[in-house]
């Protein structure tokens, strides 16, 4: 029995451990968000990186992903005779679910899991040491600047996914499947609020933080893995940033979801 | 404020996590001098440099540098004392993603606001001193184990530290720009009288070169420090076939780690090489 509650409570203190350490770097990073006076130069570096290098990509998925909104949209609204709602289908589902939890989940693949290799090498290759003893914030340096960044990026690519998204659903129920353009602009334009566009974006936001801090967190303490070292614990801590982040965005969304409604 | 910044080791015991690498350091990194700290591969020497720099805390003992236990010391005080270190890492530990030039003003561009001139001035200047002047646009990566050594040491010595700590700054160069290195320490050691100049090294040319004062460490113990004449005259028998690397007991050594293959493993390579 005792043998059972002490196979519990070891993954439940680790676990407990976990948090509190990724809550803690959260904090230390916010900190040095005010604290640091060369935020800004870093951050326009980070923006490009997690943004403009990601953008492209954002754009391809978004174009497919409303596409087939349309294509299975128009299949399941024409059996009950009401295709004039498409519009409302592709934009509501796009900018209330799918446009921030794609993205965020794009990200993690495309610039988290670069972060957590980048600080990791740094880590096992002494330069995260060099920087504390140069008294440069090891914080500030690399992970305040990417905090910075993903806040503006996330947002700013979820809206580009909305909007490439519904042209997306455009393409196909309107221009391949001939309906009716006006109805399909029309619904958008009277089902979505300024309360799902907001939600939308503050989703983005939250996921921006969340998939930051988990990557940066991972690559910061790689050194401390207890199932790997050097290079492999790079690897090994890249994969955990990445499934970490991806479970922790569909989590977070079930409970911002619920919290709107 | 006159402080001397003496290194005092006194019964320090260090490692990480449980595993106890240190058992039992004590000696004295007087400043103005030049120490060497010798020992074998493995013994614990870039261990013992990570606690002077406070990278990790000492298990027990006391570490004075600069009048001051520093293994009482609060974070951000030891933060200020720190200020006075530059340090070589064992591989350089240059930023990748800058070129030689910022790596090499990263502690004067990140703490004072220079002009772009100014920083690019004071690169050229330590990159000038350890020869690496053309490749101040080169990346970490683009360059040599050496080179980037090098480099690393011209980071250390940027902000004209009153401590200079390098780990193993002649291993991995050729001899003649190891010599080289030994003479740019012994510069540092001229023009700044008070500097207190630390290396980790098991190149005994080098010892005998520029070493004031020697530390030996083995097995996580401190075996022996003071000059290196005392050093020389000791009969203490594992400094002597330290610095004697008597011929031997190398050829013994050799013997004895020489083991032959398994002769069916030997037959199995022989015919993959005749493949
Ligand atoms: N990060 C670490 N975690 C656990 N043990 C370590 C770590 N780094 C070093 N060690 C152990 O500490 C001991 C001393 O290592 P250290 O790097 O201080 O040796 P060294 O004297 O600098 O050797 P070298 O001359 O080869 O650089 C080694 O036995 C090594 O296994
Ligand atoms: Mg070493």
């Amino acid at each position: 029995m005792t043998h059972f509650f002490a196979a519990l409570g070891r993954p439940v203190w680790d676990a407990l451990i976990f948090m509190g350490s990724v809550a803690i770097f959260f904090c230390q990073g916010v900190q040095q968000t005010v604290a640091s006076s060369r935020i800004v130069q870093r951050t326009l570096r980070q923006i490009h990186v997690i943004g403009s290098q990601s953008l492209f990509l954002i754009v391809l998925i978004s174009l497919f992903c409303g596409m087939v909104l349309g294509l299975q949209g128009y299949y399941t609204l024409i059996k009950f005779g009401s295709v004039g709602f498409l519009g409302s289908v592709v934009s509501l589902s796009l900018i209330r679910e799918l446009g921030p939890v794609l993205t965020a989940i794009m990200l993690t693949g495309r610039a988290g899991s670069s972060m957590t290799a980048e600080i990791g090498v740094m880590r096992i290759s002494d330069q995260i040491d060099a920087l504390d003893v140069m008294d440069i914030n090891s914080v500030s340096y690399l992970v305040s600047p990417r905090l910075v960044a993903s806040v503006i990026s996330f947002p700013l690519l979820t809206a580009v996914f909305d909007v490439v998204g519904i042209v997306g659903g455009y393409l196909t129920g309107v221009a391949l499947l001939d309906m009716n353009q006006g109805a399909y602009f029309y619904r958008i334009s009277s089902s979505v609020t300024m309360t799902d566009v907001g939600c939308g974006f503050l989703k983005a936001v939250v996921f921006g933080l969340l998939v930051t801090t988990v990557c940066c967190h991972q690559g910061y303490f790689a050194d401390k893995r207890r199932d790997s070292v050097g290079p492999e614990a790079v690897g090994n801590a890249t994969t955990s940033a990445v499934v970490i982040a991806c479970v922790l965005i569909l989590a977070a969304d079930y409970v911002l979801t619920s919290l709107f409604l | 404020m006159t402080t001397s910044w003496d290194i005092q080791i006194k019964n320090l015991k260090a490692g990480y996590g449980d595993h106890v690498v240190l058992e039992d350091v004590t000696g004295l990194l007087p400043a103005g001098a030049v120490s060497v700290i010798l020992g074998g591969s493995g013994c614990g020497k870039s261990t013992l440099l990570r606690q002077i720099i406070g990278l990790s805390t000492p298990m027990a003992g006391e570490l004075i540098v600069g009048g001051q236990d520093i293994t009482r010391l609060k974070a951000r005080e030891y933060r200020r004392l720190r200020r006075n270190m530059g340090v070589l890492f064992q591989d350089g530990a240059l930023l990748g993603a800058l070129t030689l030039a910022q790596n090499v003003v990263l502690p004067l561009s990140e703490h004072l606001s220079l002009s772009r001139q100014e920083l690019r001035n004071e690169a050229l200047r330590v990159l000038r001193m350890v020869g690496l002047e053309e490749f101040a646009d080169y990346y970490p990566n683009e360059l040599s184990g050496g080179m980037r050594k090098r480099a690393g040491l011209a980071r250390a010595i940027v902000a004209e530290p009153k401590i200079l700590l390098c780990d193993e700054p002649t291993s991995g160069l050729d001899p003649i720009t190891a010599a080289r290195m030994d003479e740019l320490l012994l510069a540092m050691n001229r023009h700044f009288p008070d500097m207190t100049i630390v290396v980790v090294s098991h190149d005994l040319a080098s010892l005998w070169t520029i070493a004031d004062q020697v530390l030996v460490i083995r097995e996580g113990r401190s075996v022996f420090c003071g000059t290196p004449n005392a050093l020389k005259e000791s009969t203490d028998p594992y400094l002597v076939q330290f610095l004697n690397r008597s011929a031997e007991s190398a050829s013994d050594e050799a013997e004895a780690g020489h083991a032959a293959m398994d002769p069916a493993v030997r037959a199995r390579v022989d015919a993959w090489l005749a493949s």
